[in-house]
């Protein structure tokens, strides 16, 4: 039973389309990250869905009750739908206190009570109330326009790319912070951003938005491993890509013969491997003298990057497989501690299994 | 470098120290006036009925027209910045617009179209379409800069688009609210030619009658010593509203555009605002002037007369001009580059006299070259500080942004390839700050043209300005004589008028 739906939502400015027909249902309680490269019409639908603009046609229900039908939409303040913005944007003339009782009637009798336990919820220090918005840190301005939401008891709560400015650091633990927040109180919750990372480590179930459009929808496990095209693929995380010959679950490719994860097709297609599925060997420097199905390549150049190096491995034709040696290197994730020299012939191991693309209907 | 009172100063420094020494001149007078007059002989020249009675026409001026100018110049601000109001983009300068019409102008035009008109109704409603522009420039800014995502905040929060315009909207305009209001309000106190015509006695036109019938005698600098007092009472009035609230944006990146409200079925109403204003505020001037030349035909164009009095009138406001950009640079540059407590006080100094009405500095000016230096008494050397001393701040604003878009880097890397301080600060930062410096120069001269009280007061006899020279006719009730100098003073203001206006969409990051 979906809380929220969205049923062929569309939205133009002058001839530019936003949105080309949007559907997406919404469980309760759950957690929904819309994510998308920037353009992508995700900010238009999330102030749709806030009651900020109106679409042109579509359906917009929260709870069997419509908000918006075509132009005729409930206003943003009659809607009961949290929102965070990005930055925050706190008000600068009022105090924290302020902020977060900004949504409340003035004179409530447990108002005070109240703002303490939406610091408390948001796990801020009280003694912060006093204070002025910019004299908060980036985090600290962020749970603050979180409480100040939460104060409504929102049925739904919209969050438009609010870890985009904080710092690498920060922005991973309060995001965990938040997801656990809304989480334990039950709040339906959408996200907006254009980093995939935090798309899929913060929702149960992800869409990704291309040209106005959703491309796809489903668990972020799912989408990451069996994403329906390239683009999607490409836009998740780094990605091999290659073509294969399939026949009963394996696939003859540039890396040898490898388990795919469609039993069913046959002949040519596209399969796609994370890099993180591919392992490095050091091999003898004689190459002959290895197990001749082996797969290997050379390794050109390395990347540090810390804990996770990028190497680029040129392959080297497999005398096993007619299949021709990929033009283009591959792109390796390998553990810092054991990465060979540049210059070291490697043997390629697959873990795993390869992803089928669908076939493209022309 | 020196040593200097053991801190190290700089020439410039100095230099600006010096210039604000100077700039003290006028408040220094007062002080020194009211110290040498004793208490016996000033207390009853102070606490008498007509100061009191100057004293509530000036507050009841004050407390009108500031407010009304405030609502008027708010309505303007959202139509043309934040609604879809047909056209607004053209209602945005014809709102600017009224300002290249000197506020003596105005007056002329009304009694010339109601001569019935007078008191403080009249003064109110003549004062309030001069001034309104200089608060609709920073609000329509403040309007433009807004963060429309605090707007969205408010009303995921529950509130209503009027609640959302009081508790949010209206508490960030506070500076442009405050600081619009003061300019204003320092126009109202030291504004002379309209409230005469207009016929509303302030301390302005008040000090102007006891000088030109005692000539300096201890009664006018009283005046001018309470009309001092009323200024520096203002400027504390509006420190003290502005508050120390932080209203910048909270966070980095860069705001969403504002959505346009739809009017819907008010546009008409709405639309009925700008067009009544522009009709009142350019419509009635631009009527008087048109009737008056029709009236007074060829007749009234005495080119040899009205052509020295244009000569005069450029001469001078190029010049001080001038002088005024080039005695404010060394300020600018310590404020930009050397920031700390002495440039602060300094400015601060600046700025004060800036604020003080002309004819203040004209009485300062004329005491003191009375008893001091009498060869220079109404010289055009006089008269050309007085100038400097009323504009410096224009020219300081202006001056201060163009040396801001010169970093600093460039200036050590002029003097990284062999120049001297003063080289580079000439070569490259002044280079880069002219067209700042150029619109200061603008400003000031703007001011000079439509400048009537002190020039009034200073003026080298036998020399007149297009400002003075309508006076003198409009004095002697010949409209007609007059409509060419006010002409001719419309058409010089159009085009910094339409400067300001351009910079202050400028400023806006638009």
């Amino acid at each position: 039973m979906s809380f929220l739906e969205l049923h062929a939502v569309r939205k133009s400015y002058g001839p530019a389309v936003a949105l080309a027909g949007v559907d997406l249902q919404v469980a309760a309680g759950s957690r929904t990250a819309i994510v998308g490269p920037s353009g992508s019409g995700k900010t238009t639908l999330l102030r749709i869905i806030a009651g900020f603009e109106a679409p042109d046609a579509g359906r917009v229900t929260l709870g069997g009750q419509p908000l918006a039908d075509g132009p005729n939409a409930i206003p943003a303040h009659r809607r009961g739908i949290g929102f965070v913005p990005q930055e925050g944007a706190l008000f600068p003339h009022l105090s924290v206190a302020d902020n977060v009782g900004f949504g409340l009637a003035r004179n409530a009798p447990d108002r005070a009570q109240r703002i303490i336990e939406l610091m408390q919820m948001v796990a801020l220090d009280p003694a912060m109330l006093t204070r002025r918005p910019h004299e908060l840190s980036g985090g600290q301005q962020q749970r603050v326009a979180l409480a100040r939401a939460l104060a409504q008891r929102p049925r739904l709560m919209l969050l438009d790319e609010p870890f985009s400015a904080l710092d690498t650091g920060l922005r991973a633990s309060t995001r965990k912070a938040v997801a656990q927040l809304l989480g334990a109180a039950g709040i339906t919750t959408i996200l907006v951003t254009h980093d995939q990372a935090e798309a899929l480590s913060f929702a149960d179930q992800v869409a990704v938005m291309r040209a106005g459009r959703l491309a796809q929808v489903g668990s972020p496990h799912s989408l990451y491993l069996r994403p329906t095209d390239a683009a999607t693929a490409q836009f998740l995380g780094e990605t091999i890509v290659l073509p294969a010959q399939l026949s009963q679950g394996w696939a003859t490719c540039a890396l040898g013969v490898i388990a795919v994860n469609d039993g069913q097709r046959k002949g040519s297609a596209q399969i796609m491997l994370r890099p993180e599925q591919l392992q490095l060997a050091p091999v003898p420097v004689d190459p002959m003298d290895t197990d001749a199905e082996a797969c290997l390549g050379v390794v050109e150049d390395i990347d540090f990057g810390g804990a996770l190096c990028g190497l680029t491995v040129r392959l080297l034709g497999n005398p096993q497989t007619d299949a021709p040696s990929a033009a283009a290197p591959l792109l390796v994730r390998s553990p810092a501690i054991h990465i060979p020299p540049v210059g070291s012939t490697v043997q390629i191991t697959v873990m795993g299994q390869a992803h089928v693309f669908d076939e493209v209907v022309a | 470098m020196r040593r200097f009172g053991g801190t190290r100063l700089s020439w410039v420094g100095m230099a600006a120290v010096l210039v604000s020494l100077f700039a003290l001149l006028p408040l220094g007078f007062v002080v020194w006036v009211g110290w040498q007059t004793g208490w016996e002989t000033a207390a009853p020249l102070i606490f008498r009925p007509r100061v009191g009675e100057l004293l509530v026409n000036t507050a009841l001026l004050e407390l009108v027209t500031v407010p009304v100018c405030g609502v008027l110049a708010l309505a303007l601000a959202w139509l043309t910045e934040r609604s879809d109001l047909p056209g607004a983009r053209t209602w945005a300068a014809l709102a600017v617009a009224p300002l290249a019409v000197p506020a003596f102008v105005h007056s002329y035009a009304w009694m010339t179209v109601t001569p019935s008109l007078h008191g403080l109704a009249g003064a109110a409603l003549v004062s309030t379409i001069a001034y309104f522009p200089f608060m609709y420039l920073p609000l329509s800014a403040a309007l433009r800069r807004l963060d429309p995502g605090m707007e969205d905040a408010a009303s995921s929060l529950g509130l209503g688009p009027w609640a959302v315009f009081f508790r949010v909207v209206l508490p960030q305009l506070r500076l442009a609210l405050c600081g619009g209001g003061l300019l204003v309000g320092l126009h109202l106190l030291a504004e002379y030619g309209l409230y005469v015509m207009i016929r509303f006695d302030t301390f302005t036109t008040a000090i102007v009658d006891q000088f030109q019938s005692t000539y300096n005698g201890p009664a006018a600098n009283m005046l001018a010593g309470v009309l001092v007092v009323c200024c520096f009472g203002l400027l504390g009035l509006e420190a003290r509203l502005r508050g120390h609230e932080r209203y910048a944006r909270v966070g980095t990146g860069a705001a969403r555009m504002p959505v346009r409200t739809r009017l819907g079925r008010w546009t008409v109403l709405a639309w009925s605002l700008p067009f009544c204003t522009s009709l009142l505020a350019l419509g009635v001037p631009l009527f008087t002037l048109v009737r008056w030349l029709i009236a007074g035909g060829a007749a009234v164009w005495h080119l040899d007369v009205l052509g020295a009095a244009l000569g005069q009138t450029l001469v001078w406001a190029v010049a001080g001009g001038v002088l005024t950009t080039v005695v404010s640079v060394p300020m600018a540059w310590l404020s930009i580059r050397k920031p700390g407590k002495l440039q602060r006080v300094v400015e601060a100094c600046n700025y004060m006299v800036g604020s003080l009405p002309g004819v203040v500095v004209a009485l300062a000016l004329v005491t003191i070259t009375v008893r001091v230096a009498l060869p220079l008494y109404q010289t055009v050397a006089t008269i050309l500080l007085a100038y400097m001393l009323m504009f410096l701040p224009r020219a300081l604003v202006s001056l201060r942004a163009g040396i801001s878009q010169a970093p600093v880097e460039l200036e050590h890397a002029a003097r990284s390839l062999g120049r001297t301080p003063t080289q580079a600060l000439w070569s490259i930062t002044l280079r880069l700050a002219a067209p700042g410096a150029a619109a200061g120069m603008a400003m000031v001269a703007l001011g000079i043209t439509n400048e009537l009280t002190a020039t009034l007061l200073l003026a080298p006899t036998g020399t007149q300005t297009l400002a003075t020279a309508f006076w003198a006719f409009s004095s002697e009730i010949d409209y007609a004589a007059a409509a060419p100098y006010a002409l001719m003073m419309v058409l010089l203001s159009m085009p910094m008028t339409w400067l300001l206006y351009v910079q202050s969409k400028k400023t806006a990051g638009r």
